[in-house]
């Protein structure tokens, strides 16, 4: 019994240490390739071999110099955009939950099928007329009009609902008892027992708008305004010279968000198991 | 401040609460629906007064650009959930069992993927699977005989590329998904099959897939989703909205150059259309199947 227990540990051990290194594979070899000339992974691809040469710090000092620090504006637009988007999305999302979880009150079922409904269509389809809406308002390349149409994300709203109707009501009773206004239970009572719902949805939300490329691709349209993701696509042009900050670029464009998943991975999964569908 | 006040308040909140949702729904999701489907009606390029047109633009669909970007999102986006929807909830039931040891860092390493931005992961897949016979996929194919590949010339070696993509970037998410509903699934339910003799493989069929039922199919709607909205993705790969051929086509794709390289406004909203058609008739049956409004109720 117990030899069979020691087998299947190694073996399932094994089984998901795999899939973890393929997982981290591709950062691997982004990261040493990023210390060699970038032409010669244009030309060449990625490959087993390693030959170390041509290394050096080249590539990423020019993250700092190439274009009067080009580099560096992209990294700010991205953090800018990054930390208001959230910020605004998580305070927006908790408060219309919560609402959502909290109250009996006419409409609650359609508001809540209407959430359901904005999280199921893709945003895609919505690129043009939203181009269109921002365009009207003269927010095409502003900060703003990358933001605006996201500030109220449904996928937040759905997770906080779920996560809100698994809290005790007593408290909100309690709290009303003790002379609380409605807003006062939410700001000082709930949501301090929303906090590991909050640290997954900041995850969940900075990554949506760290990484986002189609929508920003479309708002943003001079360099200095761009955000890593479409500076970084944009270096990728045939007649391009600009391959060599292409790697290190990217393998720097990781580090804030890694910095965010590190910090608040310990209530990520709690909070998920929290919020998540349990049917 | 008065009793009367404070029930008028307890009435009056939620509307408060629920309102900036309201107004984003209004502003930023009805309005560019209605506005998409009229112009979709209209015969309209760049910013030209839009003359109504019918359904003409809906028959200028049936061209085989279109046609082909049905198709590579419809296999691209079944075969992500041939995959995705079963493996990690098996790789999550192996997380979630007693064998594994340092579970916790596994699970981290696994959700990495889900951080990178779809540009910097583009960039591996796109040179790891060049057509240089010496390029990492092609290395790893040779191992089993078969010839290098110029994997993203093809239309199925291109599906292959993008499916391998997509598996990568979520497989980690689905995990998290999934050991989530684990939590929820009782432990007494194993024991109890443990004491009839039921095997492992039993107990995950008969046990364990029922209970997580709930997060099969919520998973299987993201999936869904992320399948028939994907772009980014082929996008990076071929650095164009447009590809030689159309291999990398996708229905966003086609919305894309179509509204915003070529401004033919009409035809770009017709696809939007007919993709929201298809995207809601998939989750009105999965909405009716689950019922999730009805069953918070309790």
């Amino acid at each position: 019994m117990k030899n069979k227990n020691i087998g299947l540990t190694i073996l399932a051990t094994l089984v998901i240490a795999v899939f973890a290194v393929i997982a981290l594979m591709p950062f691997f070899f982004l990261f040493i390739s990023s210390f060699k000339p970038g032409s010669e992974m244009i030309r060449n691809g990625l490959q087993f071999k390693f030959d170390f040469e041509n290394y050096g710090l080249g590539n990423y000092a020019l993250l700092l110099t190439e274009r009067d620090g080009i580099y560096i504006k992209w990294y700010i637009n991205s953090i800018v955009i990054m930390v208001l988007q959230v910020g605004v999305g998580l305070f927006f999302s908790s408060l219309v939950g919560y609402g959502l979880a909290k109250y009996e009150f006419k409409g609650r079922n359609i508001l809540f099928l209407l959430v359901l409904i904005v999280m199921m269509v893709p945003v895609e389809i919505l690129i043009l007329p939203l181009y269109k809406e921002i365009n009207s308002i003269n927010m095409i390349d502003t900060y703003a009009g990358v933001i605006l149409p996201f500030l109220v994300p449904a996928t937040g709203i759905f997770f906080f609902r779920q996560f809100a109707s698994g809290l005790p009501t007593e408290i909100i009773e309690s709290g009303r008892v003790d002379g609380c206004g409605e807003f006062g239970i939410f700001f000082r009572l709930m949501m301090p027992l929303m906090l590991p719902a909050y640290g997954a949805m900041t995850i969940l939300l900075a990554m949506g708008s760290w990484n986002s490329m189609v929508w920003p691709m479309i708002v943003l349209r001079t360099s200095e305004m761009q955000t890593l993701p479409i500076g970084l696509q944009s270096l990728l042009t045939p007649y391009g010279n600009n391959y060599d900050m292409l790697l290190s670029g990217a393998v720097m464009s990781v580090v804030p968000i890694m910095i965010i998943f590190l910090l608040n991975q310990k209530t990520f999964i709690a909070g998920m198991a929290a919020g998540s569908v349990k049917g | 401040m008065t009793k009367e006040r404070k029930l008028h308040m307890v009435k009056v909140a939620p509307y408060i609460f629920t309102a900036p949702f309201v107004i984003y729904f209004l502003i930023f999701f009805i309005y560019p629906i209605i506005s998409t489907f009229w112009t979709s009606l209209c015969q309209q390029v760049g910013f030209a007064p839009p003359k109504f047109a019918g359904l003409a633009n809906y028959g200028l669909l049936m061209d085989p650009y279109f046609k082909m970007a049905v198709q590579n999102s419809a296999i691209y986006t079944f075969f992500t959930c041939l995959i995705l929807v079963p493996f990690p909830l098996f790789l999550a039931a192996i997380l979630d069992s007693k064998f594994v040891k340092g579970a916790d860092v596994f699970k981290s390493m696994l959700f990495i993927p889900a951080l990178t931005s779809v540009v910097m992961a583009g960039l591996f897949f796109k040179y790891a699977f060049s057509s240089n016979p010496a390029a990492l996929m092609n290395a790893v194919v040779g191992l089993f005989g078969i010839p290098p590949q110029g994997w993203l010339e093809k239309r199925v070696t291109t599906w292959i590329v993008l499916v391998v993509f997509c598996v990568w970037k979520w497989l980690g998410v689905n995990i998290v998904y999934y050991l989530s509903a684990l939590q929820t699934v009782s432990n007494d339910l194993y024991e109890a099959a443990t004491i009839d003799g039921a095997s492992s493989w039993q107990k995950f069929l008969h046990i364990t897939v029922p209970c997580v039922k709930p997060t099969i199919i919520y998973v299987l709607t993201i999936s869904i989703y992320g399948g028939f909205s994907m772009f980014a993705e082929a996008y990076t790969l071929f650095n164009s909205a447009r590809t030689p051929g159309d291999i990398g086509a996708t229905i966003v794709s086609y919305i894309y150059s179509q509204g915003f390289n070529r401004n033919n406004f009409g035809i770009a909203s017709a696809a939007g259309i007919t993709l929201l058609a298809g995207v809601l008739i998939i989750n009105i049956i999965q909405l009716s199947i689950t019922d999730p409004v009805g069953k918070k109720e309790k």
